[in-house]
């Protein structure tokens, strides 16, 4: 996959930059909007090139990309993707030209720099799933940033600085660590190239100390649970074109660096510390759900119920098995789909009643039933309903779970019926309300513009439900390989995550002593 | 020989010309538009002569002078600063009218000391250089409007001329030391003479004493004390000035003299950290609960002084071209801050953080620069003081400073806070009662250049990297008179 033609991931990462600069001398309003529409559908309908060409076959990197950037301190700008990181780069192409449908009238003030800012976080989101080279991936991580902090701080609710300036805090404050492992690893193997930092045989004080470096700035990313209280404000403040990308990519980022970088570089911490990770993923779970039931601001409880879902993800990845981190992986897509498409739901309501309250946003079922629809599938998929995307995920990762630990698992079942709990309420309160509803006769139901900007997601929902084999088609040697690097046997074969019987192999790897 | 040492010294001499020029314009009565004109000339000049140069190697004045890559690059860096300065300063609302020719005439000869600097391979030039550059600023910090009931400028001045000299004193006692164990006052033949008694007691006593001198110029601490009271009492566009230029000065010359200390030198890689330490915490702890954004700036100068000195502590080439890169970086990225400082300011005026809000909607140009110099200063990629801050930290992290680099990375955590504050400020409240604020054509031109320069440092340093890491490779490999190579062990 290599040659003068194949720039794509360029093309995917600087598209939404140069779209950007077009957009810092367009005037009108309107003219922003569609341009910006246009701009990303075109790069998600591009993106999707990257599916059609991609060698599910290999866990090797594709589409690779490699320049000479900085000689003194050898830094390359490297690119590449692989089974893990291709659903991700999709998810966010495809998510943005929904965050712009539904910011269209939200916003109203300084559209430019709204749209610029979009475009920025594009640029930098999938900047972060592709780079191959760490320093060009801390950039990317950390370029995104300040355009989130002022997506929350300029356009967002009535305590949005205090929620900017948490937000960039927390995670400028873990990624301070990431930094400091990230030159810990240089000295090391004197290379950024994270390929070659992979498997390499540190020794054991130092992986103990890199993997407590990545685990910080991850965990905050995530983020898992004492780590959490940045996604609330930053949730409930942010605008919705905000919150779903927080939702839909932001928080992937922490999984996803657990999965690219603590397994593959520090295998042995991560076995010493899985048990402990798994224990803070139970909590997440369980504390997630507890929280969400007690919420009466619809963002707040789908902030909440972010975090129980990250729960599953961090304990896919740490069942250290075929079947739980391709669970995980799903997961996140899954996540990403469906909160996505909630906080959209929550925006089209904050739309027309200016408030998120449950008890006075309730009973719309009657004077908008194709939006009672739209809110029903997705809390269904929430709740992990069969049949719907977030059951295959979560049903994978509990295989994978078990496989570790019985009792364990035993405890997070609470978790998911709090799950149909919390949903479920909110749902019937959207829906149907009380005896006493307040009176919505005059509210308009979804125009075609907020069906539309829905509708891509129920498609997933659906398609991921029913037929997921596409989407994990392309996972597995990846994961295989990801696995083996990190240590562990994998599951038999390539065809195993459906066949959810618990290996019993990796069952005991992962329960292996360290050292 | 004539024409060649002409082309040598070309920018010194135009930088001259140019302050004799306005030696005369100062004369008599005040004429402040032609000795503007007169200065930005002389800059533009200055920067042409620098750049024709570039490529000059010799050595002037019976091998007191220097004429390598190292001297030439920075020659250019300071001239591109001497025009960035004065574009910045504007029509110097603060200072006094009868006093603005002089302002530039001595504006021009420190810059011109300064340029000077980093060329001088013997103490005695050196020494002289360096006063050169600090006397004219020691006459500028007073240069302000009196305001009714407060003379904090001539306090601050003096304080600056106090401490300045005291630091001179100390770093001409620790000049005393090296010159009386070598006998010699030309630096590439102390080197060699300098390496039998390098780890004696004197040896270390009196390469710290002449640290010293420098450490003041940088505000490393516990140099700083003038610095965030003059910072206050100069006026804005003084302030930027003393803020940017004389730390490249000061680091330049740290480079020249910490070659002095062979590359194995663990007391003096402990007392250099030691101080990088102090200045981070000290800097950015006070730093913390500044209100007045110019005294934000000086304590947040302590603690870059304090990011500078990392590069130094690993004691080698890498270490020291980090140093640069990253003081250089930090030249664009204070100024940057200055730019909004001398523009927000209301008739000079010191500009109190919340000063500045609503500044996205007041002027969004001068927004936009705040936020890309601020978040640089914070060491947020993509622009130059996160670039920065990773070369001096690997370069830190390669010699083993692996408690160094922790301690590093908890003080940037640290001042995130407080350059947090200073952009919420500007962009996340409502301007209120605040005025917009207009910019005229040099300005934004001054803004966009900053900005392009704080983003192409960051984003594409590789030539510049090169350039200065080749620079101060081959100003330490080749020493004359048969010194042992440094880059060894």
């Amino acid at each position: 996959m290599t040659g003068p033609t194949h720039h794509v991931l360029s093309l995917l990462i600087f598209g939404p930059l140069a779209a950007a600069a077009v957009a810092a001398v367009i005037k009108r309003e309107n003219l922003l909007r569609w341009w910006t529409l246009a701009a990303t559908t075109l790069l998600a309908g591009y993106s999707l090139t990257l599916y059609w060409n991609f060698e599910p076959g290999t866990h090797l990197f594709q589409f690779k990309e490699d320049a000479r950037w900085i000689p003194a301190l050898h830094i390359h700008y490297r690119l590449g993707l692989d089974g893990i990181s291709l659903l991700l780069v999709l998810l966010t192409t495809l998510i943005m030209p929904l965050c712009v449908l539904a910011s269209w009238r939200y916003i109203q003030a300084r559209v430019r720099e709204f749209m610029i800012c979009l475009l920025i976080m594009e640029t930098a989101m999938i900047g972060v799933f592709c780079a191959l080279d760490f320093i060009l991936f801390f950039v990317f991580w950390e370029a995104m940033l300040i355009p989130m902090a002022l997506l929350i701080g300029v356009w967002g609710g009535p305590r949005r600085v205090y929620a900017a300036l948490k937000f960039f805090i927390y995670t400028m404050g873990g990624s301070v660590f990431l930094l400091v492992a990230i030159i810990a690893l240089y000295t090391q193997r004197h290379t950024f190239y994270i390929p070659d930092l992979m498997g390499q045989p540190y020794s054991g004080a130092f992986q103990y100390w890199v993997f407590l470096a990545f685990f910080i700035s991850f965990a905050i990313k995530v983020p898992m649970f004492p780590f959490h209280t940045w996604l609330p404000a930053a949730h409930v403040e942010a605008p919705t074109a905000g919150s779903v990308l927080l939702a839909s990519v932001l928080l992937k980022m922490g999984a996803y660096g657990f999965l690219r970088f603590s397994l593959p570089i520090t295998p042995e911490a991560t076995r010493f510390f899985t048990p402990y990770v798994l224990c803070l993923s139970v909590v997440a779970i369980l504390y997630g759900g507890l929280t969400a039931l007690a919420q009466t601001d619809l963002k707040k409880l789908v902030a909440y119920s972010s975090v129980a879902h990250m729960g599953f993800a961090t304990l896919g990845i740490f069942a250290l098995n075929q079947i739980g981190v391709e669970g995980a992986l799903l997961v996140m897509i899954n996540h990403g789909v469906t909160t996505g498409a909630l906080f959209i739901v929550v925006g089209i309501i904050y739309e027309r009643l200016h408030t998120r309250d449950l008890s006075l946003a309730s009973g719309l079922g009657k004077a908008m039933p194709v939006f009672a629809a739209f809110a029903g599938v997705f809390a269904l998929s929430s709740l992990a309903f069969p049949g719907t995307n977030s059951f295959i995920g979560e049903f994978l990762v509990m295989s994978g779970g078990f496989a570790v630990s019985k009792p364990m698992m035993v405890c997070v079942v609470p978790g998911v019926v709090l799950a149909a709990a919390y949903m479920l309420r909110m749902l019937q309160k959207v829906a149907y309300g009380g005896t006493h509803n307040p009176d919505h006769s005059q509210v308009k139901d979804l125009c075609g513009r907020e069906v539309l900007a829905l509708a891509p997601l129920l498609v997933f929902v659906f398609w991921i439900g029913l037929h997921p084999e596409p989407f994990t088609r392309v996972m597995h040697a990846s994961v295989q390989h990801v696995l083996e690097q990190s240590g562990v046997k994998s599951a038999t074969g390539t065809s195993a995550p459906l066949r959810a019987q618990a290996p019993g192999d990796a069952f005991t790897a992962a329960r292996k002593p360290p050292l | 020989m004539p024409a060649s040492t002409l082309t040598a010294f070309l920018p010194e001499l135009v930088l001259l010309a140019g302050a004799l020029a306005l030696f005369t314009t100062a004369l008599g009565r005040s004429r402040v538009r032609q000795a503007r004109t007169l200065a930005l000339l002389t800059s533009f000049a200055a920067i042409l002569a620098a750049a024709l140069c570039l490529g000059q190697r010799t050595t002037l004045f019976n091998t007191a002078y220097c004429v390598d890559l190292f001297s030439q690059v920075l020659k250019l860096v300071f001239a591109c600063a001497f025009a960035l300065i004065l574009l910045l300063s504007g029509s110097l609302e603060d200072i006094r009218p009868d006093v603005k020719p002089e302002y530039y005439f001595f504006l021009t000869v420190s810059v011109c000391g300064l340029t000077m600097l980093v060329s001088c391979v013997d103490i005695i030039t050196l020494v002289v250089a360096l006063e050169a550059s600090a006397f004219p600023l020691y006459l500028m910090v007073p240069m302000r409007y009196e305001r009714p009931g407060q003379r904090s400028q001539m306090e601050s001045a003096v304080k600056y001329i106090m401490f300045g000299v005291a630091a001179n004193g100390i770093m001409l006692f620790g000049l005393s030391y090296l010159f009386g164990l070598t006998g010699t006052t030309s630096l590439p033949s102390l080197l060699p003479r300098l390496q039998p008694v390098i780890h004696s007691p004197a040896a270390i006593a009196g390469l710290a004493l002449t640290f010293c001198g420098l450490f003041y110029k940088l505000a490393v601490f516990p140099f700083h004390f003038w610095t965030p009271d003059v910072y206050q009492g100069a006026a804005n566009e003084t302030a930027g000035l003393v803020a940017s230029l004389p730390k490249l000065g000061a680091v330049a010359v740290l480079v020249r003299f910490v070659s002095l200390a062979s590359p194995d030198n663990p007391a003096l890689a402990v007392l250099l950290a030691i101080l990088a330490a102090g200045s981070m915490f000290y800097g950015n702890l006070i730093a913390l609960v500044q209100k007045d954004f110019k005294r934000l700036l000086g304590f947040s100068g302590i603690a870059h002084a304090g990011y500078a000195l990392i590069g130094f502590v690993a004691l080698d080439d890498l270490g020291y071209s980090a140093a640069l890169y990253y003081i250089v970086g930090y030249l664009l990225m204070v100024l940057a801050c200055f730019v909004v400082i001398c523009k927000v300011s209301r008739d000079g005026s010191n500009v109190a953080i919340e000063e500045l809000a609503g500044l996205h909607r007041r002027a969004p140009l001068l927004a936009v620069t705040l936020a890309v110099g601020v978040f640089a200063l914070a060491g947020v990629p993509p622009f130059v003081g996160f670039m920065g801050k990773l070369s001096l930290l690997t370069a830190a992290l390669h010699r083993g400073h692996l408690a160094l680099v922790i301690i590093a990375l908890v003080n940037s955590a640290i001042a995130i806070y407080y350059y947090l504050c200073v952009v919420r400020e500007a962009w996340f409240r409502d301007p209120g009662s605040l005025p917009p604020i207009r910019l005229n054509w040099p300005t934004r031109a001054l803004c966009i250049l900053l900005i392009g320069g704080i983003l192409a440092l960051g984003v594409a340093p590789g030539r510049f990297l090169d350039a200065l890491s080749t620079s101060v490779a081959q100003m330490h490999a080749a020493p004359p008179a048969g010194a042992p190579a440094l880059s060894g062990k």
